[in-house]
């Protein structure tokens, strides 16, 4: 079983390479910690606290922490839907923390409710769908390539800026730009 | 389906709030409810079964809106997404 010391570790060490910050009220920080925890020791991955996780490791993938709606929500609104994540300005008190719009696509929510965690479920390929419109950007400085809406603001691996990043666009040709 | 009763001395108002036992605002709605002595009922739906679950998201859709945490619905009729303070207190008349 992970301590929350771990969890919170981890959260520190991914915010801190992405450029984010954790939030900064200590006892809303620490219920998210807890709640991370508490679904990492029922499910066996820690899925979002604040969504309504299946236990089902396929249905619930793109609501494991840091989940795939962090990056555009952070970009939006300074914060992740939890507001575990938050940016700069929310840290400096220049944005406030609040409740914001759920990014996740219902077709997700509503798989993952109603029914119990089958365990033969296929593994899904994963594909990403038109429900985002992710593209591919690549560090110029160390190579590191995401698939994300915008450019992260700095390299998580060698921490370039965000100038740094290039978008690659496939067609017919591969072209760089 | 058992709903958890938190007493209050403002208990002129039916106030259901769902939520999950994990989510941080769903603890400030808690604690915004009982700080304000509001007298409520609350279901942590990351706690009951499956088919009690889809129960209340078909409660929701027929009212209009979207599962997510914390769902308020006051006097079974205003329903409030998310820990939304202005709107409480004005559903509350505070
Ligand atoms: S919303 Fe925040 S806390 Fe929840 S999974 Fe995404 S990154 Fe983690």
């Amino acid at each position: 079983m992970t301590s929350l010391e771990n969890i919170k570790r981890r959260a520190e060490n991914n915010a801190k390479k992405h450029g984010y910050f954790l939030n900064p009220d200590p006892d809303f920080l620490q219920n998210l910690i807890v709640g991370l925890k508490e679904n990492e020791d029922r499910y066996g991955f820690a899925s979002c606290p604040c969504r309504l996780g299946s236990g089902n490791f396929e249905w619930d993938r793109d609501i494991i922490c840091p989940c795939d709606y962090r990056d555009p929500d952070v970009e939006e609104f300074g914060q992740c839907f939890c507001a575990l994540y938050v940016s700069k300005d929310v840290v400096e008190g220049k944005r406030p923390m609040q409740p914001i719009p759920e990014r996740r696509p219902q077709e997700k929510v509503d798989r993952a409710i109603g029914k119990a965690p089958e365990k033969t479920v296929k593994s899904e390929a994963v594909s990403e769908t038109s429900d985002t419109n992710r593209k591919l950007f690549y560090c110029k400085v160390c190579g590191y390539v995401t698939f994300r809406e915008e450019p992260p603001h700095k390299c998580p691996i060698c921490q370039a800026k965000q100038e740094m990043f290039g978008e690659i666009v496939l067609g017919t040709d591969i072209q760089v730009r | 389906m058992d709903r958890v009763k938190v007493k209050g001395a403002i208990d002129k108002h039916q106030v259901l709030l769902y939520a999950l036992s994990t989510c941080g605002w769903c603890k400030m709605t808690k604690a915004y409810l009982r700080d304000s002595d509001i007298a409520y009922e609350y279901i942590d739906v990351d706690k009951i079964t499956p088919d009690e679950r889809e129960t209340i998201h078909q409660d929701i859709k027929k009212r209009g809106s979207r599962l997510a945490f914390p769902t308020i619905i006051i006097d079974d009729k205003t329903i409030i997404t998310g820990f939304k303070k202005d709107e409480i207190k004005k559903a509350l008349g505070l």
